[in-house]
């Protein structure tokens, strides 16, 4: 949200107008509204989650284990007779870490790529094409198996393969972005006033194309989170007892055709519930952004 | 390219695969030699010692330089041979041959369910702009993109399983109460009706009812979208303003004209849906205890068994070119815009 307004250059001005424009994103969109409610207390939840819950989340209790939601225990207690909502509140930082850091690096590296790609155009170009066609030839969330099986079953490789799998979104994104501006006025003043092609790409060129790229990372982070969560379902990354929405249904799984539901569905509906609200905001940003692309 | 006629385009779109196939392979090379460790020390097992190391490295030719090894990884692949699971002492090849009918027979039938819910609703919430189905449609659409499959699964399952009954239990591919239907097409439902035994084909479509909607329920979502951005668009265009007022009935200029041309695009995102149906594969039978590929190669990745995994991983990405390979053959096909240059 912060690039949109980055083009404010005064430094008084630049905190009236950021409120305007929230206000005016707000507004525009009741859905944006509830959206950006759902992120804030998404975002409080992975800074504080640890003290803002009841209970410990690892701490397992013999007397009180399968217990149903009730107001002692909102989401009810696991097979071990820890607290539900505990681990679902804390769980939020593990899972948005994995997800922002994945989306984070395939964001730099992506988008770098695809900016020299679009930028110089020839074998550049070619080359940096034909490795995103080679990734995207894979069905993704198989290749972030393969990956994290063939590098080690670890947090680090989820991220990493995490990150790969969403890197030619990015690249093709920015090649795409950069390579409509490279004839631009400013671009061609920018090189006669003797700028190098570097400052011309870091400093004209890809700010102005950082709002498409904005709604880019937004749709991608649902999808990231979800991809995160299923490897972890599957039994890659995170281990156990680590609170983390993936294993917490997949641990619940079990208990779900003997009638205890709140294990699997608490943290599901979490899961989803993040999802939705990236997905949300990434729709409302994509419709202040480009107009046309509304669908 | 437009000039060209259909049979050249279609091989003009084969010759295209070839390089990406090279890609893949030299991924998934990469991928099998990226071992964590030494991969020799591992297929040695526990209790090697360095000499029976060093033989099993020099048998599996790991200490020769990497292109030559890369030509003995490609040779092997020609004669079918994607080394041995550790977990059953199984070639690979054969494990995922057995496996690939069900996880196909899934994949497609949820395939075919997304595509009879989600055109219809693409198609009604474009001719109805902002009215209850549009929003129906929006809602779906958003939800239905949100949803993990294996939690929507596993609600299926509480649903219809626990509390109504109305499911088999989630189990497999068909109840132990029945026998396997003799092999034909390796779809067990299909099976079941050539051999003419409907009580088995039942029964098998019963067990395939929730994993199948599971996972049509998350391709449902693109399909949907898709169908409903391209058919506002080209109900907007010149030529079906054309049709209109020259008094064409409704029907027709709606499926004869508008839909056959909104169909392309709808095609074309096929492709990505297909990703996310093979990557969503994996977790539905992971939840419902289907024996597809996906599920062999999530127990191979429990017990380390790298082999099996790596072969499941080329395995779905050849698929998945000759499904893209597929959608491209069918785009060419139905793309009324080739009729009038031939």
């Amino acid at each position: 949200m912060t690039t949109l307004t980055s083009a404010s250059t005064t430094k008084e001005g630049a905190l009236r107008r950021f409120v305007r424009h929230l206000l005016y994103v707000m507004t525009d969109n009741p859905v944006t509204a509830v959206a950006f409610a759902l992120f804030v207390l998404i975002v409080i939840a992975a800074l504080f989650g640890p003290w803002l819950v009841p209970y410990n989340p690892l701490a397992t209790d013999s007397s009180s284990t399968l217990q149903a939601p009730s107001w002692q225990h909102w989401f009810g207690t696991d097979h071990l007779g820890r607290d539900v909502f505990s681990r679902v509140v804390v769980a939020t930082r593990l899972d948005l870490m994995i997800a922002v850091t994945a989306v984070a690096i395939a964001f730099v590296v992506g988008s770098t790529l695809g900016a020299i790609a679009g930028f110089y155009g020839g074998w550049t170009d070619r080359i940096t094409g034909r490795l995103m066609d080679t990734i995207m030839a894979f069905p993704l969330f198989v290749l972030a198996m393969g990956i994290v099986a063939a590098a080690g079953n670890t947090i680090e490789n989820i991220i990493y393969a995490t990150a790969i799998i969403n890197l030619p979104f990015y690249a093709r994104m920015a090649r795409t972005e950069v390579a409509v501006r490279r004839q631009a006025g400013y671009v061609q003043a920018a090189r006669l006033s003797g700028n190098r092609d570097w400052r011309i790409l870091a400093f004209q060129i890809f700010p102005n194309s950082l709002p498409p790229m904005m709604v880019q990372i937004s749709l991608n982070m649902g999808w990231a989170i979800l991809n995160a969560a299923g490897l972890s379902f599957i039994g890659l990354g995170v281990s156990p007892p680590t609170p983390e929405w993936g294993i917490m249904v997949a641990e619940g799984a079990n208990y779900i055709v003997s009638g205890q539901w709140w294990l699997a569905v608490f943290p599901g509906l979490a899961l989803m519930l993040a999802v939705f609200t990236f997905n949300l905001l990434g729709d409302g940003l994509r419709d202040l952004v480009d107009p046309l692309r509304r669908t | 390219m437009a000039t060209m006629s259909r049979t050249r385009l279609i091989a003009w779109r084969v010759v295209q695969a070839v390089p990406v196939l090279i890609g893949i392979v030299i991924v998934s090379f990469l991928l099998t030699r990226a071992l964590p460790g030494d991969p020799a020390a591992y297929f040695a097992g526990p209790a090697a010692n360095a000499e029976s190391i060093q033989q099993i490295r020099v048998s599996m030719g790991l200490d020769r330089p990497l292109p030559l090894q890369f030509i003995s990884y490609v040779q092997d692949l020609f004669r079918g041979d994607l080394g041995t699971a550790i977990s059953t002492g199984q070639p690979v090849i054969h494990e995922l041959t057995t496996r690939l009918p069900a996880s196909l027979e899934l994949t497609g039938f949820a395939l075919l369910f997304s595509m009879i819910i989600a055109l219809p609703l693409g198609i009604l919430a474009a001719t109805r702009p902002n009215t209850w189905v549009d929003h129906l449609c929006r809602a779906v659409v958003t939800a239905g993109v949100s949803l993990p499959t294996f939690f929507t699964g596993l609600a299926l399952i509480y649903v219809f399983y626990y509390l109504l009954g109305w499911a088999p239990s989630p189990m497999g591919r068909l109840d132990f109460l029945y026998l396997s239907p003799p092999k034909v097409t390796g779809f067990y439902v299909i099976d079941a009706l050539i051999d003419r035994d409907l009580e088995t084909a039942w029964g098998a479509l019963s067990q395939l009812l929730l994993p199948a909607i599971t996972l049509g329920l998350f391709t449902l979502a693109p399909i949907a979208r898709m169908t409903r951005a391209a058919m506002l668009q080209t109900l907007e265009s010149e030529f079906i303003r054309t049709a209109r007022a020259a008094g064409l009935p409704r029907r027709k200029v709606l499926f004869t004209y508008a839909l056959r041309n909104a169909i392309l695009p709808v095609i074309t995102t096929l492709g990505m849906v297909f990703s996310f149906a093979l990557g969503a594969n994996v977790l539905v039978e992971q939840v419902f205890s289907w024996p597809g590929i996906g599920s062999y190669a999530v127990e191979a990745l429990v017990v380390s068994d790298y082999a099996s995994v790596q072969g499941f991983v080329l395995t779905m990405a050849l698929l998945f070119v000759a499904l893209n390979l597929l959608i491209d053959v069918i785009y060419t096909l139905v793309d009324p815009r080739l009729n009038t240059q031939e």
